[in-house]
């Protein structure tokens, strides 16, 4: 179901827009009271207005408002088992809200040995007395309060800002535990009060942790529990604002606290885009991208962060650092922007980012491409970098992942859709003869003009056809994104019914991608079974990325965790095994999640001694204090 | 420390069964045309043998070789790609189902003629079962005989398991027809020395690794690199090893298992060969009617055979801490290089874990502690130049001491616990009949002497005793692991100046370091075998520590007497090569010089009674203490040639000569 348009007008880019937008993560609501979720003050820092009005702000400073406390996105979305015992997602922000699963319950108990007869329900209220009381530094705070900068020591707030979505922090909130969280949460407005911050903070001594989107899944939002100072999460929610946008150069100015899907959606209503989407883009932010070196879906068109980024401005304990003009590339030694770039909030707060923007694609096409087995569809990725023709997005499957997304395919209405599916499955398996147990499917996402579309488009199924791949339908593909946006979801629905699991994933030269699969897992594999899980695991990954020289591999791992006394330390040995199997076979330690706390151990080995001690050498300038203190990266 | 790891008492062994009962039974005809299924790698994409050798043919790595061949010869790109094939060609294996269909159907007759039984722990063969499906498998038996590798094949054949490829030496290729016949049950030919040859290596590695790696077949190869003369087993080779570790390291595979695999006869085939090889008569060239001539030992009978499936050992677990597999991410994998250090003494050390597991899972049958007791007898008899032979009723009662002994320690012993021990004793006597000789109730070695025959020199008849000396030694030498590290502390206690444990700890290491071309010691491993040792003869109550200080009990003497005799032949030996080098050795005396210019010093010493131990004459024990002087750097070899390198020998030599004194 491709979004078509036969001219290039304003109102179809619009209408492309809302359609793109509905696609990828829903229209979000406003929340019904929103009046008090969200303080428009302006920020008297700002001479001007922003160029582009936000109205509707998609994080509000409690985010408890929308977001669950102690699972992933909104709280009116969910998985859950109903009394037939048929899988249902809830709320109507996704496509596949207020559907039927008839598949998921069979996939889950068969795939986990799991029943929906043992459940592990979650504490259902965040329990304020069991966090910590706050430790203050009393005249910080009393400097702080006269700016008037929105402040908050609410222990539901500080509590929402001590993790990520690691799935130890996630456990531990389910079963009500907490450890050591923020002391208190400030919500600047602008660069200028960030600035004021930091300086306040540097005055008094006081550890400053930046929160984004809090997404992280490395650990790296994790208060240090040996930090004794006073701990504020600075949290960049309401600097959300485009500044500008600069149609000449197509560049826009956009303060870092901003979400992706506020981004994009800001931008298309001017007929603009970034192309950046990261799989988290509903909730993560600017800010995060940058200080994460994030990576986006559709980088193939549109690049990675790096290359998207422009101008940048972060306020470090040093005072402001920034670039003076906007060249396009410069010859000026190292690029400073790689120390602001993956600095995982450990020199400063990236508060204001010029980035490049491009005119909404005219046309999107889905598409997808079944191979008989997962090493033909490897073989036809690394041929479609090869010759460098690949589609906004193209990402391989495996068997698991293929048998777990037929799995979430929603109960369908007519009798005829059920019928051509039955039909395509008699093609594929019996005609063309392809194992099901073997084989795999690649999606395709194209985008640009119509014409250019279906060329490209032809040239990409040509070369899979080479390999084996047979075309597999726009729906397949489709589905397949879709799927991104609930597998989180996902992951609540199984620590209902002790599931445990999360995905991690790697960048590896391609002459390894086949060997890098195969071998972390079956190392997942024989973890579980030495560690004494008694089922066995769902071990499966997907390529998600090509690149010239490699791709990017994401792995997802999940276990049954009954019998176990303690799951999570299980978890994470088996994590941990994996990671040492990704890095023997020649993967790197982090494609776009980062290092956070989770993988510091290895940060050594991964850069040598010698370049930590210039990671090191830049910190101790910077921040010769360690006042922004999260302990990430070094 | 814990007991349960120097233990070797406590190692679970399987059960056996016999194979033969079957083939006794139903026809070996309807045996070989059955169904064969065996399972296989779980991830094999079956491929015939000759696609195996387009994929070498077109690997990434031999392209890569055939590249640098060109540039640095000159030589054109198709001409060098020709001789990879031909190289590819001359090696290649044929496997057919339909040869070992007819090796089935022969060797079931051939060896019911020729043995009792062939037992086989069949739990063992269900683990190999599972790890060939989970991974692929390496083979490592033994090498003692000819027999080795059809017997293997032989095996899986009978239960339903892959058949594997084996390497073999290209000395087997001169036989024309059953070398061809042999290629077609599996093996491939490779050169014995190939030294500089990287077009060579590159296409026997990458043969090697390609059906390794897809499962195509278990690989099979001698990890001794060949056959052992002396039953000893000998000093690992590492060439394979090493190929067959290099998928894993490189992460092309996830695991390899390797299945050490220990293969005992009760008499071997080629006891006399090895001999008479072993004192210089030349090996007799691999012929086709040599073969045949061979027919006369159909007529013997060879015992049983057992064989035992070890425990698969994982690379992998092998590899876990010890090995950086980083190492390998900077530099495409398909160029080769010489592996590093780390990878070298891995590879090493692994070996001989692997080698220990042979020996530890290899049969003992009572005439191996005969054979020890009759050796150890005679040669005290000719020091006190007494009769050598012995009361059966004494021999029977020092093998069930021995029995008893060789247990606790851990031996793998298969003494028939149904008969009387004199039963036991007189029936292993009568297999080996050509080697003992027993008349009025008393035991000798089986020397032909009392003949007064002129056409006999002294010297050749020297030669015919040896010949059964050396190879009663071949079945004594069979138990020396099971001894070998009380054996070192026994004589570590003897030649120590003092009993204080640090002096016997010293003179143990020494000891040990001196052996450790003779015997299989794991390197850098002495504490521990120090520790196995005291543990085993405390635990004996041979040996009680008192603060730091040995004391050998009452009983322990009769222990500490035997094993001690037990390293003499071998301490005598290396005694031997050093007097020879410092007394006798001329200028210039090159490696291939060295054994014969040996001998006929030993022989010379012993024809004159300098020297007492006919057993020197061994020429793997020359080669070893050579090997061992040269290690030590007591000798240095220059440009080829030998040369004794002072004051090491004179260091080296006078401990020697110390010990003899005592």
């Amino acid at each position: 179901m491709a979004s078509n348009s036969s001219g290039g007008g304003s109102s179809d880019r619009q209408r492309i827009a809302r359609q793109r937008l509905s696609r990828i993560a829903g229209h979000l609501q406003r929340p019904a009271d929103g009046s008090s979720a969200i303080v428009a003050a302006e920020c008297k820092a700002h001479g001007s207005q922003a160029d582009v009005p936000g109205e509707e702000k998609t994080v509000p400073r409690r985010r408890q408002e929308i977001m669950k406390w102690n699972g992933w996105g909104y709280s009116d979305s969910r998985f859950f088992f109903n009394k037939k015992g048929q899988a249902e997602f809830t709320g109507r922000r996704y496509r596949l809200s207020g559907l039927i699963i008839p598949g998921l319950k069979d996939w889950f108990e068969s795939t986990f040995g799991a029943s929906l007869q043992h459940k592990t329900p979650a504490t259902p209220i965040l329990n304020s007395s069991a966090v910590q009381p706050p430790t203050l530094n009393e005249a910080f705070v009393e400097e702080l309060k006269s700016t008037g900068i929105p402040l908050s020591h609410d222990a539901e707030d500080r509590v929402f800002r001590a993790h990520g979505h690691c799935l130890h922090e996630i456990f531990a909130l389910r079963e009500g535990k907490f450890g050591r969280v923020p002391d208190m949460v400030v919500w600047p407005n602008c660069h200028n009060d960030v600035v004021k911050i930091v300086e306040l903070a540097c005055k008094h001594n006081v550890c400053l942790i930046p929160y984004g989107g809090g997404t992280s899944v490395s650990s790296a939002l994790e208060c240090p529990p040996e930090e004794t100072r006073s701990i504020v999460s600075l949290d960049t929610s309401q600097m959300n604002r485009i500044l500008w946008i600069d149609e000449k150069n197509l560049t826009a100015h956009v303060e870092a606290g901003i979400v992706g899907q506020d981004l994009e959606r800001l931008l298309n209503e001017s007929g603009y885009c970034t192309g950046h989407e990261p799989d988290s883009m509903e909730f993560s932010s600017l800010g995060g991208w940058v200080a994460t070196r994030a990576s986006g879906m559709k980088k193939n068109v549109y690049g990675n962060i790096e290359d998207l980024v422009v101008h940048v401005k972060m306020v470090t304990p040093q005072g402001v650092i920034e670039k003076s003009c906007q060249g396009p590339r410069m010859s000026t030694g190292p690029d400073v922007h790689h120390f602001i770039m993956g600095s995982e909030g450990t020199l400063g707060v990236v508060t204001e980012v010029t980035m490049k923007i491009r005119p909404m694609p005219e046309y999107q096409k889905y598409g997808s491409v079944v191979f008989p087995n997962f090493e033909q569809g490897v073989a036809c990725l690394r041929e479609v970098a090869r010759q460098r023709c690949a589609p906004a997005s193209i990402r391989l499957m495996d068997n698991e992942q293929f048998k777990f997304g037929h799995a979430l395919k929603p109960q369908v209405s007519s009798i005829f859709t059920s019928f051509l599916d039955g039909l395509k499955k008699f093609y594929i398996t019996k005609f063309k003869g392809f194992d099901p147990n073997r084989l795999c499917v690649a999606t395709l996402l194209f985008e640009g003009d119509r014409e250019k579309v279906l060329q490209h488009e032809k040239q990409v199924y040509d070369i899979a056809a080479k390999f084996g791949g047979l075309a597999a339908g726009e729906d397949n593909g489709q589905r397949g994104y879709m799927l991104t946006f609930v597998i989180a979801y996902l992951r609540d629905l199984g620590m209902d019914y002790y599931v445990i699991g999360e995905s991690f994933e790697t960048s590896v030269p391609w002459d390894r991608v086949l060997d890098i699969c195969r071998n972390v897992k079956a190392r997942i594999i024989r973890e579980c079974k030495d560690k004494g899980v008694q089922f066995s695991p769902l071990s499966t990954c997907r390529v998600t990325q090509t690149y010239d020289a490699g791709a990017c591999v994401y792995f997802y791992f999940a276990f049954n965790y009954r019998g176990l006394s303690d799951p999570v330390h299980v978890y994470e040995q088996v994590e941990h095994a994996a990671r040492e199997e990704i890095l023997a076979n020649g993967g790197s330690l982090s494609h776009h999640h980062g290092v956070g706390k989770l993988r510091k151990e290895w940060m050594r080995d991964t850069i040598s001694k010698v370049g930590m001690g210039m990671l090191k050498s830049v910190k101790d300038y910077v921040d010769p204090n360690n006042i922004f203190g999260n302990r990430n990266l070094l | 420390s814990d007991s349960k790891y120097l233990d070797p008492m406590l190692k679970k062994r399987d059960d056996f069964e016999d194979i033969l009962e079957e083939r006794r039974n139903s026809s070996d005809l309807r045996y070989a045309l059955r169904c064969y299924i065996p399972v296989l790698y779980k991830e094999l994409t079956p491929c015939k043998a000759s696609e195996l050798k387009s994929m070498v043919l077109q690997s990434d790595q031999l392209r890569y070789v055939i590249n640098q061949v060109c540039k640095e010869t000159g030589m054109a790109a198709d001409e060098v790609q020709a001789e990879a094939a031909a190289i590819l060609e001359e090696m290649a294996h044929r496997l057919q189902l339909s040869t070992i269909r007819f090796f089935a159907f022969t060797l079931s007759k051939v060896f019911k003629t020729l043995f009792r039984s062939i037992c086989v722990n069949e739990e063992g063969i269900q683990r190999l079962q599972q790890a060939i499906h989970e991974h692929p498998v390496v083979l490592l038996p033994s090498h003692r005989s000819y027999m080795d590798f059809l017997l293997m094949s032989y095996i899986l054949y009978t239960y339903d398991l892959a058949l594997p490829v084996i390497a073999a030496g290209m000395d087997f290729m001169a036989m024309k027809f059953v070398g061809e016949m042999l290629r077609m049950s599996g093996a491939f030919f490779i050169r014995r020395s190939f030294g500089g040859d990287k077009l060579y290596w590159a296409v026997f590695s990458e043969y090697v690794k390609t059906m390794l790696k897809n499962g195509f077949a278990p690989v099979e190869f001698f990890l001794e690199g060949t056959r052992s003369r002396t039953c000893k087993s000998l000093t690992p080779k590492l060439g394979l090893l090493n190929i067959v570790m290099d998928p894993f390291l490189k992460g092309e595979v996830f695991d390899v298992s390797l299945v050490p695999v220990s293969i005992s006869y009760e008499r071997i085939l080629e006891e006399a060969l090895y001999a008479r090889e072993l004192l210089g008569v030349p090996k007799p060239k691999e012929s086709t009617s040599g073969l045949f001539k061979a027919r006369k030992v159909l007529s013997e009978d060879y015992g049983s055979i057992h064989v035992y499936f070890g425990q698969p050992v994982s690379v992998r677990s092998l590899a876990q801490n010890r090995v950086d597999r980083c190492q390998f991410n900077l530099i495409p994998r398909h160029i080769p290089r010489k592996p590093g250090e780390d990878i070298h003494s891995f590879v090493n050390d692994s070996a001989y874990r692997l080698v220990r597991a042979q020996e530890e899972n290899m049969v003992l049958k009572p005439w191996v502690l005969l054979a020890s007791l009759l050796l150890q007898n005679h040669h005290q008899m000719q020091v006190a130049e007494q009769k050598q032979e012995m009361a059966l009723d004494e021999l029977t009662e020092q093998a069930v001491w021995l029995r008893d002994l060789s247990r606790q320690y851990g031996a793998f012993l298969h003494w028939p616990d149904h008969v009387s021990p004199s039963e036991a004793v007189s029936s292993s006597l009568s297999l080996h009949r050509g080697l003992v000789r027993i008349s009025e109730g008393r035991v000798q070695l089986a020397f032909e002497q009392g003949e007064p025959c002129s056409t006999v020199t002294p010297e050749e008849e020297l030669l015919n005793q040896a010949v059964i000396i050396l190879s009663c030694a071949s079945y004594r030498n069979q138990a020396l692991h099971i001894f070998l590290r009380p054996a070192l502390l026994a004589s570590a206690i003897h030649t120590a100046s003092s009993s204080n444990k640090q002096e016997v700890y010293n003179s143990f290491s020494f000891l040990r370091n001196m052996f450790s071309n003779e015997f299989i010691l794991c390197p850098g491993a002495t504490v521990q075998d120090f520790e196995e040792a005291c543990y085993l003869l405390v635990k004996t109550g041979a040996l009680q520590i008192n603060q730091q200080e040995f004391v050998v009990t009452e009983r322990g003497h009769r222990t500490l007497g035997f094993l001690t005799r037990m390293l003499d032949p071998f301490l005598q030996g290396y005694q031997v090569v050093c007097r020879f080098l410092c007394e006798d050795a001329t200028e210039g005396l090159t490696e291939k010089q060295f054994v014969p210019a040996v001998r006929k010093f030993i022989i010379r010493h012993i024809l004159t009674g300098r020297l007492r131990y006919t057993e020197v004459l061994s020429s793997d024990l020359q080669k070893n203490s050579l090997a061992a002087l040269l290690r030590l750097g007591a000798v240095q070899k220059l440009k080829g040639y030998v040369g004794v390198c002072h004051p090491c020998t004179s260091v080296c030599f006078d401990w020697l000569r110390q010990k003899q004194a005592s």
